[in-house]
């Protein structure tokens, strides 16, 4: 162990930074959370991705202790979510609301920092939120994007092992998304672990090193941008073979998924070479077509209804 | 990482300190509408309607203006601390408190600052309105204004609790808007604008029952000389714990932690 301090000697050997087990979480008759299980490690910077009403508010929720699990368990550096967030292990920049409009920003900080433990200085966090220049302004004045990076100043004071964003662009300008990712990315690199929820494909694919792909309340993907890319470009194969066999076009390397339709067959692989080689080569298929797919479209595929789709 | 000084640790007190409750009453002071109804409009009434008696006695040959100063102290500090729980409601509708929660703050650290930010403007308030009267004229034995200025401020407790409970029961930034008339009433009922003795006698024996009827009779005693009796002391206990106990109830409904 390098670091030395007490705290990091008390931590669990090994403790993930999250370890989400079979966490179900229901609202009446709709499971918003449906048995998830996902673990971070330190340091990881982790994009959960999914649209709207996938249930990534409420898994954010519960991590930080603000919902109860109906079932399943949270830790977070082997701490239950409430004695994290009152160590300042974790902390939270909010979608929305969650601010004094007739404090300043400077006051705003100041409040919230006198509640911790143990804080870094006021003027650092707004320096490093950059908004040390609006330090005297009125919260309620402040644009949405200035609000969003009070609220990042705030969530920098424990220093916290792990930073989580639910939705932290919502209602942005483009100036203002790429302000706030710049000032996100530059803390990133201090090895800190950060947790964001979007449903923004471009910001998971620029700023997380993993992208956890939610639907339902369930983990449908998870890897790294490159992979999931990979998974996004796959292509469909389709070509005209009478008596196709399915079984020996689906045990072909990288092939997803195989439909027979009458003298057609449909092939869905990542590597669309393999499959055209065999198709060509060891049988008597012809007028072979190859369409790909981009990220936008696997990332509906995954995440909208559809039987066909369902994995 | 960050290099850290100390260990990770939760806070003294489980967060009261002196910083939070500052900015509390700070913020409160930026309010104008707050400062209009718990500082000016007392005094304003008491210019209104208490100078043109000068001069007049009570029975007891103290002046009449000093009973009046007195109950519009316990006026403005109810309206004070009141207001001061029912902050609870505007920073719950505006998402305040769940932002809390993300703090290591106790919930409990959390009401003791409400409730003291609240005292603290409740004694602005009788402060603010004993110096009107003096600079007015209002000529008093010295006992009298400490006995009656610390009954006004300690029985303002009450409306503390009360405007913590309703701050639980109405998330709404506007709260105060319909308490302020609610406060008028209660405060008719416990004769601060009017005394009791002069209104129809069912309508003092229904005053009784009311949460000012206790403040403002005990308030005024040192002054009328009449001796605090059980009931008015059972009044104040009675509703203090009435309200104390509704607020802890929704307040531990609110605060439920995971």
């Amino acid at each position: 162990m390098e670091k030395t301090s007490l705290a990091e000697l008390a931590e669990p050997v090994g403790a993930a930074a999250v370890r989400l087990t079979g966490l179900t979480k229901r609202f009446g008759s709709v499971t918003a959370v449906d048995d998830l299980s996902l673990s971070i490690e330190p340091g990881e910077v982790v994009a959960f991705l999914g649209p709207n009403g996938a249930g990534k508010t409420t898994t954010v929720d519960m991590m930080l202790g603000l919902a109860r699990p109906d079932a399943g368990s949270v830790e977070i550096y082997g701490e239950k979510p409430s004695d994290a967030v009152a160590h300042g292990r974790i902390a939270a920049v909010m979608q929305s609301g969650g601010l004094l409009k007739d404090l300043t920003v400077a006051e705003t900080v100041r409040m919230t920092a006198s509640l911790f433990g143990r804080v870094r200085p006021v003027e650092e966090v707004l320096t490093r939120a950059g908004i040390l220049g609006i330090a005297d302004r009125r919260v309620g004045k402040c644009s949405g994007g200035q609000q969003q990076r009070l609220r990042f100043a705030m969530a920098l004071l424990p220093d916290p092992d792990l930073m989580v964003l639910d939705e932290p662009t919502t209602g942005m300008d483009v100036e203002g998304r790429r302000e706030f990712w710049a000032a996100i990315r530059q803390d990133a690199a201090h090895g800190r672990t950060i947790l964001f929820a979007t449903h923004y494909l471009d910001e998971a694919d620029a700023y997380a090193d993993r992208i956890v792909l939610v639907r339902h309340g369930k983990v449908v993907a998870d890897g790294t941008a490159a992979e999931l890319k990979g998974l996004a470009a796959g292509r469909t194969i389709r070509a005209t073979l009478p008596g196709a066999d399915p079984v020996a076009l689906a045990a072909l390397p990288g092939v997803d998924q195989v439909e027979v339709r009458g003298d057609s067959v449909l092939v869905r692989a990542s590597d669309s070479d393999v499959v055209a080689r065999h198709l060509l080569t060891a049988t008597g298929a012809r007028d072979l077509e190859i369409t790909s797919r981009n990220l936008e479209d696997a990332f509906i595929a995954l995440t909208t209804d559809s039987k066909e789709n369902d994995r | 990482m960050t290099t850290y000084v100390g260990e990770r640790r939760t806070p003294r007190l489980g967060g009261l300190n002196p910083t939070y409750l500052g900015l509390e009453i700070r913020r409160t002071l930026r309010n104008r509408r707050t400062l209009f109804f718990i500082l000016i409009m007392p005094a304003v009434f008491f210019l209104l309607f208490g100078l043109p008696q000068k001069g007049e006695a009570l029975g007891n040959g103290e002046p009449v203006t000093g009973y009046i100063m007195i109950s519009l102290a316990v006026y403005g500090a109810m309206v004070a601390t009141t207001s001061g729980g029912a902050m609870v409601a505007v920073e719950r509708a505006q998402g305040w408190s769940r932002q809390l929660r993300l703090t290591p703050l106790r919930p409990t650290a959390y009401i003791s600052t409400k409730v003291l930010s609240a005292m603290t403007l409740g004694l602005a308030a009788v402060v603010v309105e004993f110096l009107v009267g003096a600079v007015s004229g209002v000529r008093m034995p010295a006992h009298v204004w400490v006995l009656a200025g610390l009954a006004a401020w300690v029985g303002s407790l009450v409306f503390a609790a009360f405007g913590l409970f309703i701050g639980y029961l109405v998330p709404a930034e506007n709260v105060m808007q319909f308490l302020g008339p609610i406060l008028a009433v209660l405060a008719m009922f416990g004769g601060l604008f009017v005394p009791l003795e002069v209104l129809p006698h069912a309508f003092g024996e229904i005053a009784k029952w009311t949460p000012v009827y206790g403040i403002g009779t005990i308030a005024r005693s040192p002054l009328t000389g009449d001796t605090v009796t059980i009931a008015e002391v059972a009044n104040v206990v009675a509703w203090t714990l009435v309200f104390g106990l509704g607020a802890a109830r929704l307040f531990r409904r609110d605060t439920a932690r995971v």
